[in-house]
């Protein structure tokens, strides 16, 4: 029994180590800040156009679902609240998460990973850096500063989307919706809108950069590596939203 | 305990493992300033594990290793950091960064010696010194390329100048012709020779090609010619002085001695790497 449970507790040891190394070098010199800016441009700028697409069909959808339910109710002029809450809250940060996870922590491990079966994480080491500094901070400051965002980005596209609905199938007025998706919105939507996408950050780049420096065995084991990113990183941002979402209920 | 001063590189009883499989077993040997060791072993017999073991990649399970006469062990890789900086490794496939310059691949441990030890960049000494090592391995048209534009043999090249950009007291070369033609491997042997008879590091390299051990125990660089020439037996300055082998077996350092020795040796296993 303890045997079975030996490999993944000293899997999560191994992470942990590199989680703290690599936060801990974000305080620490030497900086590399061209990585940063050049990983901010691969994770924010290049997630930019499909993060606003899946934002305004996220809404969208909502919108044309909701509408249906509302009607019954009478309650059309409601939409603006629902979709904004619903929006910020979860799913603009799950939403944009799961797709940074797919197109990002996937890239980062087989960048990793790559180096690591072409010994260029070895040369790396052996000419005088320390990887975790060069390869995993910049990756986790860039996306710390980029997905939260990203995330703000989708929310407000979302929110035309639900307003384009709202305002052609009933008509609804412009500042109808607007002030009231605006009003229903309280500083705890707010902060848990935006401590999400960081948390959510961290896990990918960290997840991204630990299964690509773990890789072992060719370009076979790129493969698994990556694959094994984009799972891990998906379950843990469940899990995660799961216990923030906690949290932050009961602070209301 | 620490070694003598003029010691470069000396394993005491190194043993390593990876998973319950012993990578290295016992491992002894002692590399003074100046001397030049070929290391032999059929795949899988330990050899690159001794290098790594020596630039402190893999940290060994028992034992002691000395570089530079200290005792770096259980060295933090912080301070492994000053260590390596006195290194140069050549490896097995070059380990260029893709995303880097040929020029940029070069300068990269110039620079870095720099960043850590808090100085600023002097562009243009960097520049003048990279394209030293790129001429040195007859490159120096290749500075605005990414090595995925070179061949194998030219990445192994330019691996080769950036081993030896910081001009390190301490060259280590990992299989520098394993998948290459003779003739590029050929090659590959003249330059680590050049740089041998021209600079006179310390230098280990393994291998598991007789030739290439060959080529460096028999033959020299003329530096008034330009030449590589064979080196007459007996005379003063020979490199075969130096220049001494070691036969690696699943783990364990089975032969040490000169090229004389290792063809006298009657041991099955070492014949096959003295033709």
């Amino acid at each position: 029994m303890l045997d079975i449970l030996k490999a993944p507790v000293e899997t999560f040891q191994d992470f942990v180590v590199l989680s703290g190394r690599a936060i801990g070098n974000a305080f620490r010199s030497p900086h590399y800040f061209d990585d940063i800016v050049l990983q901010s441009d691969a994770i924010g700028v290049g997630s930019l156009l499909i993060v606003l697409f899946i934002g305004l069909f996220s809404g969208l959808v909502m919108g044309l679902q909701l509408s249906r339910t509302l009607a019954t109710y009478g309650a059309t002029a409601e939409m603006g609240q629902l979709v904004s809450v619903v929006l910020v809250r979860e799913l603009g940060p799950v939403l944009v998460a799961l797709l940074v996870a797919g197109r990002n922590a996937s890239g980062i491990a087989s960048e990793l990973g790559s180096m690591k079966v072409t010994e260029q994480i070895d040369a790396m080491r052996a000419l005088g850096t320390d990887p975790t500094q060069k390869l995993v901070t910049p990756r986790l400051i860039a996306m710390a500063v980029t997905l939260p965002l990203l995330t703000i980005l989708a929310d407000f596209i979302g929110l035309i989307g639900g307003y384009l609905i709202g305002r052609y199938r009933f008509g609804l007025p412009f500042s109808q919706y607007w002030t009231s998706a605006w009003q229903i919105l309280q500083y705890n939507d707010v902060v848990q809108g935006l401590v999400k996408p960081f948390a959510f950050a961290v896990i990918i780049s960290l997840v991204g950069c630990f299964y690509g420096i773990r890789t072992s065995g060719g370009t076979e084991g790129v493969g698994r590596s990556t694959t094994k990113a984009v799972v891990v990183s998906s379950i843990w941002i469940f899990v995660v939203d799961f216990f923030l979402g906690e949290i932050f209920v009961n602070l209301t | 305990m620490s070694a003598p001063a003029s010691s470069v590189l000396r394993f005491e009883n190194v043993s390593v493992s990876f998973g319950g499989v012993k990578a290295l077993e016992g491992v002894s040997f002692e590399m003074d300033a100046g001397a030049v060791r070929i290391v032999y072993g059929a795949a899988g017999s330990g050899k690159t594990t001794l290098l790594k073991v020596a630039l402190g990649l893999v940290c060994p399970d028992s034992g002691n290793v000395f570089v530079f006469g200290e005792n770096v062990t259980h060295l933090s890789e912080n301070d492994w950091f000053k260590i390596r900086a006195k290194m140069g490794i050549l490896f097995q496939e070059g380990g260029l960064f893709d995303s880097m310059t040929i020029a940029e691949n070069v300068a990269y441990p110039l620079l870095n010696q720099q960043v850590s030890a808090g100085r600023a960049s002097e562009n243009g000494q960097v520049g003048e010194r990279v394209r030293e090592a790129l001429r040195f391995v007859e490159l120096e048209s290749t500075l605005e390329k990414f090595p995925s534009e070179l061949s194998g043999g030219m990445r192994r090249r330019v691996g080769i100048a950036r081993a030896i950009v910081t001009e390190p007291p301490l060259l280590l070369y990992d299989s520098p012709t394993a998948g290459l033609d003779p003739i590029t491997a050929n090659t590959i042997i003249n330059l680590i020779l050049k740089e041998r008879d021209l600079r006179h590091a310390t230098s280990m390299m393994v291998t598991h090609r007789f030739q290439d051990g060959h080529l460096l125990a028999n033959f020299r660089y003329n530096p008034d010619s330009g030449q590589i020439e064979r080196v007459v037996r007996n005379s003063n300055g020979g490199s075969q002085v130096t220049t001494k082998f070691f036969v690696m077996h699943e783990g364990r350092l089975v032969f040490e001695g000169t090229q004389q020795e290792l063809k006298a040796s009657r041991d099955a296993y070492v014949q096959k790497f003295a033709k």
